[in-house]
């Protein structure tokens, strides 16, 4: 029966994960129950996605952390003009991480990491009024990730390593708002491409001018991810020449984009820590999403996006209550990288206030469970996506949209 | 195991707690208002526009997108409402069958053929068989061919009537009439209706447009079981009836009426030109030619009549001689033979309509002007060289003259006598509309401005033209989807307005306009 049910858990975990653009933090469940901080703060093996120049400066010689959330978010949409609801249905996403990291010397320590920073499952009634925008999408990246840590001095390190990510994208659309076939239903295409792969790297660096401060510093690479051949499966078109959509395989980018973390940590006390940082995602780069189809009969498909780089600030706090427990807590605003106008409802995302908490349960010496909830809360926003085209006009989908995530998580710390 | 639920209802929790609450959702239930106006029976009156009948047949997706039906859809939003019914067919094919014989044909659908997109009948067999009755009721009570006083004609749903030659039923009504001798109207009423809308009377005048005015224009004649189906109805009797049917919806119910569009600014009447006689400056000189030998023949037969003056046959044989020129040149039309026109044609006027059924490979062959065979080039030659033609040679002349038969056309008089009623119609249904203190939605405004200037709309402009247009399907005279919506908006505007409701409408990008398939007869 428990196997049933983690087999049933897993079987989500596609390390597809929440709504709200496609960046997703949920990188561990001690920074993330303050805030999703940690670029400052040398904690457990989740410094190897935070800052992996801090894996050097923790105590023992094997550090493991794994987790999983389970990601419930959906978004409510409407337009009071023509009375239209609707509401996202969208699969639990469960993003994970897996670290590990080995001491090899006083200075010197690997590491290896499996992470889901970017991902999104939202999924649309069939045929809403927006489903000629999408219907559903599916965008999931792992990042795999080998890592090194130098401990140049006593209180500066170094670190860093290459990043392999495996992608995958499922995307259906109605064609256009009408277009059907004889029996009415509406024509769609459905673009899917797996096993995409692609290269990066991070690099960061820690300093601890005095014993309880600790000032970070870390950069992820952006990844372009480019799906080649991919399946292009178009449902419903009518049997005539004017609608020539027949299967086909399509070439798309997707940018995953870089992100600078900056952050400082303060240790009060034996209790108390206060951490802080700052991440700004280079969300720039995604100016369009295009699908390039190989079939020349099928027009390209040509999706303005102009995101724009965007900040998110972090705050977090854990209080050791005791040798078993340690509580956190944490706050972080999150800022949307979409642009009025562009607000496409794949990814309709906001700013956002963040409320995180948790705590861990030392079970024994060497292990602890981490336990995480987040909450999003994002205002009510009207807002449209203006550059959807008919017979060569620009038709907006507008409406009022509203978000919410919640998020649990649980994960392990091993330390040996 | 337990604690496996347990950890299921927390998450389960989790989901109900993140479920996103706009602060005024359209769901709240004093979001919109139906104002003075009941919802919650609603009851739709009409013919084929109202029964979401469309390119040229009633198939399911032209009933869902009916304006009834969309409009119940938002009247569902306003208010709890019992919902909406209708008669759906059996397939999207179209047509209808009668103890298995075909008597409907499928819908059109448009096909690319080798001069282009052309709509033509689905090859497919109908598989709605009139015979299978419908258990009601249903709130869409519109009935394809439908006329006014058809609403409270008694047998009109009658299966028997069906098989009487010619039929004395409507095989629409008679799917789902409640018994054989019910009427629409009864139907209707004994459904308690809260609100209803009545679109009838289009028929009172199409049955003669479409048959190019083969009828009668029916005045001072209220026996309207004398007429024939091509007869346009008398106004007066139309305004009785009219009356009557609406005093009955009235008595318990709010509702709106629709007054009837001038007919002739539909595709069905517009589309082929009445100028696409194109030629070349030798092919019109060879015509104008050909018409200066009839008119100086005419001259000379009709001096053969003692009674006639040269001068008098000179003026009546004058108005054969038809100049034509380069370029576009209206077609001749067959008029009834008289003193005055001997040889019963003439060329059309600029306001006169071909209809959209007319054999358009004939109008390339001569149909409309002159088919030119061997025979008659014998005859010019003989003309020209001064001779002097037979009797019969006269005949095969004249016989060449081609002209538009009366069943392809509307003339102007046709064309006024379709005006005169329908203004004529208009004028009770607005008066009546006023008498009952109802609603009274200008649907032929809304169709003039379809034909003059288009409606805009989020995705473009919808027009009357064909195909291209969107507001009319493949039939030329009922309405796309989109069209359809056009009506709903118009109804949910007056009922705005009317009883003070907040409805929301219809966004017409949102309806589709004819459908593409290759696969055709």
């Amino acid at each position: 029966m428990k196997r049933l049910f983690l087999l049933g858990l897993f079987a989500l975990a596609t390390a597809v994960t929440y709504a709200g653009g496609y960046r997703v933090s949920l990188q561990g469940q001690r920074g993330l129950a303050m805030g999703h901080t940690g670029v400052a703060v040398v904690n457990n093996a989740e410094l190897a996605f935070f800052n992996p120049a801090g894996l050097v400066f923790l105590e023992n010689k094997i550090n493991a952390a794994v987790g999983v959330s389970a990601v419930f978010s959906d978004v409510v949409w409407q337009n009071e003009e023509f009375g239209q609801m609707a509401r996202t249905d969208s699969p639990v996403g469960t993003p994970f991480y897996a670290y590990f990291s080995y001491k090899l010397s006083e200075k010197f320590s690997v590491g290896l990491a499996a992470y889901t920073p970017y991902g999104s499952s939202v999924a649309w009634e069939k045929d809403w009024a927006g489903s000629h925008l999408v219907n559903d999408i599916e965008l999931a990246a792992i990042y795999v990730q080998a890592l090194g840590s130098y401990k140049i001095t006593d209180n500066l390190s170094i670190g860093g390593g290459p990043i392999y990510v495996s992608g995958s994208v499922n995307f259906n659309r109605n064609l256009t708002r009408s277009l059907t076939d004889l029996e009415g239903n509406r024509s769609n295409v459905t673009v899917d491409a797996s096993g995409v792969s692609a290269w990066g790297w991070s690099a960061g660096a820690m300093w601890s001018p005095v014993d309880s401060l600790r000032i970070g510093v870390n950069y992820r690479s952006e990844i372009i991810v480019k799906a080649e051949d991919g399946d292009a499966d178009f449902e419903n078109v009518p049997n005539s020449p004017l609608t020539p959509f027949q299967d086909t395989t399509f070439d798309a980018e997707l940018p995953l984009p870089a992100e600078l973390s900056v952050g400082v940590s303060y240790q009060l006390d034996e209790k108390w820590l206060f951490a802080f940082d700052y991440n700004r995602t280079f969300w720039d780069v995604y100016e369009s999403l295009d699908v390039d189809f190989a079939n020349p009969n099928i027009p390209d498909s040509e999706n303005p996006r102009n995101y724009k780089d965007a900040s998110i600030y972090r705050f977090g706090l854990q209080y050791i209550a005791n040798e078993t427990f340690t509580l956190r807590a944490g706050y972080y605003f999150d800022e949307s990288p979409v642009q009025s106008g562009y607000f496409a409802p794949e990814t309709p995302r906001n700013d956002s206030s963040n409320f995180t908490g948790g705590l861990s349960i030392n079970v024994t010496d060497k292990v602890a469970i981490d336990a995480s909830f987040l909450y999003s809360r994002f205002e009510e926003i009207n807002e449209s996506y203006d550059y959807y085209e008919e017979n060569g006009e620009n038709v907006p989908f507008e409406g009022t949209y509203k978000s919410s995530a919640f998020i649990p998580g649980l994960g392990v710390t091993i330390k040996i | 195991m337990k604690n496996y639920f347990k950890y299921m209802a927390i998450l389960a929790l989790g989901i109900v707690s993140c479920e996103p609450e706009l602060e005024n959702s359209i769901e709240d239930a004093d979001f919109y208002s139906s104002g003075e106006a009941d919802f919650s029976n609603y009851v739709a009156l009409g013919n084929s526009l109202t029964a979401g009948y469309a390119d040229g047949a009633l198939y399911i997706s032209g009933q869902e997108n009916s304006y009834p039906n969309i409009l119940a859809e938002k009247f569902a939003i306003t208010q709890e409402t019992n919902g909406f019914t209708q008669p759906l067919v059996n397939d999207n094919i179209g047509g209808l069958l009668v103890g298995g014989s075909q008597i409907a044909k499928p819908r059109y659908v448009l096909s690319v053929g080798a001069n282009g997109p052309v709509p033509g009948r689905l090859d497919a067999t109908p598989t709605t068989e009139v015979t299978n009755k419908l258990e009601g009721p249903f709130n869409n009570m519109g009935v394809p061919g439908a006329k006014s006083y058809h609403l409270k004609a008694e047998g009109y749903g009658s299966i028997a009537g069906l098989q009487t030659d010619p039929p004395s039923s409507n095989a629409y009504f008679a799917r789902f009439s409640t018994s054989e001798s019910t009427t629409v109207l009864a139907d209707a009423m004994a459904q308690n209706p809260t609100f209803f809308t009545l679109w009838i009377g289009n028929n009172d005048v199409l049955g003669y447009a479409t048959s190019g005015g083969t009828g009668t224009f029916q005045t001072n004649n209220t026996d309207v079981r004398s007429y024939g189906p091509n007869d346009i109805t008398d106004p007066n009797a139309f305004a009785f009836f009219y009356s009557q049917i609406v005093e009955e919806l009235a008595a318990n119910a709010e509702g709106v009426l629709l007054n009837i569009p001038d007919i002739t600014t539909v595709p069905y009447f517009t589309t082929i030109p009445n100028n696409a006689l194109a030629l070349d400056a030798a092919t019109a000189a060879n015509l104008t030619g050909f018409f200066q030998a009839v008119a100086g023949v005419m001259t000379q037969v009709l001096m053969q009549n003692p009674n006639v003056t040269p001068e008098q046959a000179q003026a009546i044989a004058s108005q054969y001689a038809i100049q034509f020129n380069e370029g576009a040149n209206r077609f001749l039309i067959d008029v009834p033979v008289t003193p005055t026109n001997p040889l019963g044609f003439r060329q059309m006027t600029e306001e006169e309509l071909l209809l959209l059924p007319i054999d358009q490979s004939a109008l390339a062959q001569g149909y409309g002007s002159v088919v030119l065979t061997q025979e008659v080039g014998e005859v010019l030659a003989i003309l020209q060289a001064g001779g002097q033609p037979s009797q019969q040679q006269v005949q095969t002349l004249f016989g060449a003259v081609s002209g538009i038969n009366d069943e392809d056309a509307l003339d102007v008089e046709e064309i006024q006598n379709i005006r005169t009623a329908t203004t004529a119609y208009n004028q009770a249904i607005e008066s009546i509309a006023t008498n009952f203190e109802l609603g009274f939605v200008d649907a032929n405004a809304l169709v003039a401005k379809l034909d003059s200037e288009g409606i805009a709309y989020d995705g473009g402009v919808l027009t009357s033209a064909f195909v291209q247009g969107g507001a009319y399907s493949l039939d030329g005279i009922h309405q796309t989807p989109r069209g359809a919506a056009v009506i709903a908006n118009a109804i949910i505007d007056e009922i705005n307005e009317r009883y003070g409701a907040e409805v929301p409408k219809a966004n017409l990008g949102d309806y589709g306009t004819v459908t593409l398939e290759q696969n055709v007869q």
